[in-house]
């Protein structure tokens, strides 16, 4: 009996664990004829409550409750639910290769006949990433988030540089950088995906984004591209050659580091994503405030052949309608989209929070906001932009995306070559 | 009795296992159904997939070196928490703090003493002092297993302190007659006597290294270059991250057979079945 018991509590030690990873989130499709929709925690998401708030107010006979999930469960529930017919009525999404696979298992419904005014209002560059073959399956709901690249004013006034335009300049400074003694770039290599920006950013100003479009489509042997090529030589060069800051690999995001390293004038420069803006004014106000904080588009390639517009980051969050929700709860969810999505008091809160809605009709608005420069600047970035690339971690296969993840790593190590890099994406 | 015991075992230990054993033999992406494939996950995770031995390995090293750094520090310091030095309660609450963070807390202070700009690196003058604590895939193993074992031996510290309490004083007053000074009496009356608790001890403490997974996680992810993506974790970015559920029930069922075994070997080694008795004049 003893040793049974022993054996038993080893097993359940070993057991638990599988037990705990096998919990998915479960709908709440009850049998009334409420709508639901599961938000995130944190970052803008509570205007996105209150917006469902002020709609449940107004609308008795068509709720909608929400569920507010933590951003790293959110994709292993939201896929659960989904999968098992259980999902919300209205389905969040980064759209890419989970919209994808949403729609190819007809999971989602088309949109394209439920979207109001919608489609005039929100910037091309933005909508194309809820088409598929030419139809609506997901429309944005918050911000938009590109990627820019950030810098301090007084290191480039100490080495006497000016703000790089083009690849020129920028090889130009990080000479004149590394003989003052200043680390160029700063870069969270740690976490792998600031870097993927530069590989994204790079292919885009080298061939255009018809290269990560093949790659998306599934070509055979995409990734094998004189570009991609490019970028990830060029990246490990930056890397070798003093252009990334010499302890790259061990430098986080989590914590801001890499903000950090500007802020405190280490580094030049940061490529990061536009949400980086907020977090340089709440964490380093003084150097926010200090009027050496700037930023500005990445550099174009002389003889790139990609449109010098075009720029990458998270274009928005953007919601679906369940297929598997009730012909009541999808009215309600059509109701939503085209009826209250972007309604002024929202547009105004998302603003007075210093995010970007993605909208082309909201210039004076931005005006009279406090963080109105930049916001202008992302806003004029993502209006004129060509082709909004979304982030290929997400735009690939979720299967891909880890392999992505692991191989770059490698290429910022050192550990793996351009060409041995692109071999382990084709044979995947 | 027994009944609630079998129930909650049941239901969050059996079940769970026969629905992993189950889809060991599926392949599901968890967004299509489920469809038997029949041995060829196991087939692909065994043999095609040169990670998982090279995953195994990471497992045996860590579980290993968790154990050889855990195990003697643990014991010396609950035999110390044991004894009646002064300031002794005082520092047995600072030796007992790490159990009662929370691993995402632990993780991300670590990281910022790992920082190669702002961390322990950056403030202390040793030039001879890597600064790439966690980015270095030789040494990076070995700082997880610091800082896991950082975590946990307070935990075995306070079974082992427990253990030396229950030892009768009287041993160590009739060993002092004998003229035994403190190392024999270590060595020949507190290791024999907390036998029993070195067992269990020593259980917990490889089939909890054996399937650790948040520190490592929350620190690392596996990075750099996969060099602590071990078992769990492995399993946890295969069937999460990359959604093969297939492959990651297959890990599962691995992790669970190795578990098993170390325990019953554990058991068997340590003779536990035997009825005897150490105690003096029993």
């Amino acid at each position: 009996m003893r040793r049974t018991t022993r054996v038993a509590a080893a097993g359940l030690g070993v057991t638990s664990l599988l037990a705990l990873s096998a919990c998915g989130g479960g709908g709440e499709n009850g049998g009334d004829a409420d709508a639901d929709a599961w938000i995130l925690t944190g970052g803008g998401w509570p205007a996105i409550q209150e917006d469902f708030d002020r709609w449940n107010e107004a609308n008795e006979d068509a709720q909608i409750d929400t569920e507010a999930i933590e951003n790293d469960s959110y994709k292993g529930q939201i896929r659960t639910a989904v999968g098992s017919g259980e999902a919300p009525t209205l389905i969040m999404s980064w759209t890419g290769g989970a919209l994808l696979e949403y729609a190819e298992e007809e999971r989602i419904v088309d949109l394209s006949e439920h979207t109001g005014e919608l489609e005039s209002r929100v910037f091309d560059s933005v909508w194309q990433n809820g088409q598929i073959d030419d139809s609506t399956y997901a429309v944005p709901l918050n911000d938009v988030q590109p990627v820019v690249m950030y810098y301090n004013q007084a290191v480039f006034d100490e080495a006497g540089v000016e703000i790089p335009e083009t690849w020129e300049d920028v090889e130009a400074a990080i000479d004149t950088f590394n003989e003052n003694d200043v680390a160029p770039f700063s870069l969270a290599g740690g976490s792998v995906w600031p870097a993927l920006m530069w590989l994204q950013y790079l292919t885009d100003r080298h061939g255009g984004e018809e290269v990560f479009a093949a790659v998306v489509e599934g070509e055979e042997g995409a990734w094998d591209n004189e570009s991609i090529l490019y970028a990830l030589e060029t990246m490990q060069d930056l890397g070798e050659n003093g252009g990334y800051i010499d302890t790259f690999n061990s430098v986080t995001a989590d914590q801001n580091e890499d903000a950090q390293l500007l802020a405190d004038g280490q580094a030049a420069m940061l490529l990061q994503g536009s949400w980086v803006y907020s977090t340089i004014h709440q964490d380093f106000p003084e150097f926010a405030e200090s009027g050496d904080f700037g930023f500005t588009s990445f550099p174009t390639l002389e003889d790139g052949a990609g449109d010098p517009s075009n720029i990458v980051g998270n274009p928005a969050n953007f919601w679906s309608v369940s297929a598997d929700a009730s012909e009541e709860e999808q009215q309600i969810a059509f109701d939503y989209i085209s009826e209250n999505l972007y309604n002024e008091e929202t547009v105004t809160a998302m603003l007075e929070a210093g995010s970007l809605p993605p909208l082309g009709d909201i210039e004076d608005q931005i005006a009279e906001t406090e963080d109105a420069e930049f916001l202008e600047f992302s806003s004029n970035l993502v209006g004129e932009a060509n082709h909004f690339q979304l982030s290929w971690d997400q735009a690939v296969a979720p299967e891909v995306a880890q392999p992505l993840t692991d191989n770059l790593s490698q290429i910022l190590r050192g550990d793996m070559t351009p060409e041995q890099f692109v071999e382990a994406m084709n044979s995947l | 009795m027994a009944l609630p015991a079998v129930l909650f075992f049941g239901i969050f230990a059996l079940i769970p296992l026969f629905g992993v054993v189950v889809i060991s033999f599926m392949e599901w992406n968890v967004l299509g159904s489920p469809s038997w494939v029949g041995l060829s996950n196991w087939q692909a995770v065994l043999f095609d997939r040169p990670f998982t031995w090279t995953a195994l390995g990471l497992t045996i090293t860590f579980v290993i070196g968790s154990y050889l750094f855990q195990a003697p520090v643990a014991l010396l310091l609950g035999v110390f928490m044991a004894g009646q030095q002064r300031y002794r309660a005082l520092l047995a609450v600072l030796y007992f703090l790490p159990l009662l963070f929370s691993s995402v807390a632990v993780g991300l202070t670590f990281q910022s003493l790992f920082s190669p700009n702002y961390g322990l690196s950056a403030a202390l003058p040793f030039d001879w002092l890597p600064n790439d604590w966690l980015s270095n895939s030789d040494l990076v193993m070995w700082v997880m297993i610091f800082v896991v074992g950082w975590c946990f031996v307070p935990f075995h510290g306070l079974l082992y302190q427990a253990g030396v309490r229950q030892i009768p004083q009287s041993m160590y007053e009739a060993a002092t007659i004998d003229g035994a000074g403190r190392v024999r009496q270590f060595f020949s009356i507190t290791i024999p006597q907390l036998r029993y608790t070195i067992i269990t001890s020593s259980t917990l403490m490889l089939v909890g290294s054996l399937t650790y997974f948040d520190l490592i996680f929350v620190l690392t992810g596996g990075q750099p270059a996969n060099a602590v993506r071990i078992l769990p974790l492995d399993m946890y970015v295969t069937g999460f991250s990359s959604y093969n559920l297939g492959y990651a029930s297959v890990i599962a069922v691995i992790l669970v057979a190795i578990g098993l075994t170390l325990s019953l070997l554990l058991n068997i080694i340590s003779g536990s079945s035997k009825m005897e008795s150490d105690k003096a004049g029993a």
